[in-house]
């Protein structure tokens, strides 16, 4: 599993209608360790800029991380 | 190349309109802008749309010539332009091209969408679209959730506030309330618009542009044949268009547009002019980071200082130099297709005095921003009085 710190983040209260019914949720983009960035959603508990996170399962094909 | 002018211009109202299709919008504002330039249909030799997504908002295809047609212009190259919320400054800028290579002498650029037939969301996904769907939105983004998280990594870095972008909607309503024709027409405080209902944090209600219906259109000629149809024309000094990745994650930093930077760069040089000589400016306030991040790309102020040089009213119509005195895309609508020769229009306005209770002192150079997505596209217009 993918682990890094996050370089920004939000959390989105009006979704595109494919994902109306998980408002609110969060979204960061994550520096990962072994370089490069990838666009995730949050599990868990929120993040801030420079939390270390780690890849939980993907859900639907979508990447998902959490706190460390 | 060839000095290029703007000899007639033409718009809409912006407005949520229920009882207004794409076309009679498009024809209105086209209508106009030949008025303007007291020319006729069958003068103009080769036509431009910029529309966003047409196919999607009211399911109809193959737009330029159902537009040309529709306002008589018939058999002449009739062309669409997408770049997202860029597409009708991109159409500007291929314009300008033919008219500055001497391809053509008469050329008409009309912007157009119409957006309010769909409900919220269903708009959301269709803008949604203009970002990389394999990556960044198939995590459920939205392009305000991009520009939040653009805000979110400047308040970090530079230490901007809140309240810094708070003040760009508060400024640019008041400005839109001096505009007939802007969508939203209401002057604002800054407890209102520091308190409206979250988006994406930390961007609220006030901080997002609006859902709007609208068109604009341009007329233009060379420069040595201006004065055959405008009495006061306007001078296309610099112009240029370039593109950056689509997906945020990609870029190294999102607090700066490169785009925006390379564009600027270039119209500045084309024009002969530094940052600091631009007397006002249209920027694409999408959201209200935006205007404060092309403040910085475009050199009105250092790095980081965007946020206090906007809370401090250097950007207000009052201002050392103001910014969307039209009332920009957060109160005079951002019918994204229509956008960027909105812009032209408005810098038109002003630079020919017209521009009414919104009219500032120092018109005679202006500078148009037009940014397609978080940043893909931009093009940056220079305009002057001829």
């Amino acid at each position: 599993m993918r682990s890094g710190i996050v370089y920004t983040e939000t959390v989105i209260w009006s979704a595109p209608e494919a994902f109306a019914a998980d408002v609110p949720y969060q979204t960061a983009i994550v520096a990962l360790d072994g370089g490069g960035r990838v666009t995730a959603r949050v599990a868990g508990d929120r993040v801030a800029i420079g939390d270390r996170v780690t890849e939980a399962e993907p859900r639907n094909g979508i990447p998902f991380f959490h706190k460390a | 190349m060839r000095p290029v002018a703007l000899v007639g211009i033409g718009k809409t109202a912006f407005g949520a309109f229920a009882d207004r299709n794409l076309s009679s919008l498009a024809v209105e504002a086209g209508e106009k802008c030949l008025r303007n330039a007291h020319a006729g249909p069958s003068q103009v030799e080769s036509f431009y749309l910029g529309n966003f997504a047409g196919p999607a908002f009211v399911g109809q295809n193959h737009l330029a010539p159902y537009v040309s047609t529709a306002l008589g212009i018939l058999g002449v190259p009739a062309t669409r332009i997408e770049a997202a919320c860029a597409s009708s400054g991109s159409a500007f800028f291929h314009a300008w091209t033919e008219v500055a290579a001497g391809v053509y002498d008469l050329v008409m650029v009309v912007g157009v969408e119409k957006m309010t037939s769909q409900p919220t969301a269903r708009v959301s996904q269709i803008l949604a679209e203009a970002g990389d769907c394999s990556g960044e939105m198939k995590v459920g983004s939205t392009f305000a959730s991009l520009f939040a998280m653009i805000a979110r990594r400047h308040m970090h870095e530079f230490g901007t506030r809140k309240e810094h972008l708070s003040m760009v909607a508060v400024k640019n309503h008041a400005a839109g309330a001096l505009n007939p024709d802007a969508h939203m027409r209401k002057a604002i405080t800054l407890e209102q618009a520091m308190a409206a209902k979250p988006i994406a944090e930390p961007l609220n209600l006030y901080d997002c542009s609006l859902v709007s219906d609208g068109a604009a259109a341009v007329l233009l000629a060379p420069l040595e044949r201006a004065r055959e149809f405008a009495a006061k024309p306007v001078r296309v000094l610099g112009i240029a268009q370039c593109s950056d990745y689509l997906a945020l994650d990609q870029k190294a930093d999102i607090t700066t547009f490169p785009a925006v930077r390379r564009a600027g760069e270039l119209a500045y040089r084309m024009a002969g002019v530094s940052a600091r000589e631009i007397e006002f400016a249209e920027l694409h306030d999408c959201f209200t980071i935006a205007e404060i991040v092309a403040t910085e790309d475009l050199g009105f102020v250092e790095k980081g200082r965007g946020g206090p040089y906007a809370f401090a009213g250097c950007t207000s119509l009052a201002g050392e130099r103001p910014v969307n005195t039209s009332g920009g895309l957060k109160a005079k609508g951002h019918p994204v297709g229509a956008t960027g020769v909105a812009q032209i229009c408005d810098l038109v306005l002003q630079i020919r005095g017209e521009a009414g209770a919104r009219q500032i002192v120092r018109h005679s150079l202006g500078l148009a921003e037009n940014l397609g997505g978080s940043g893909a596209t931009c093009v940056v217009t220079i305009l002057g009085a001829a």
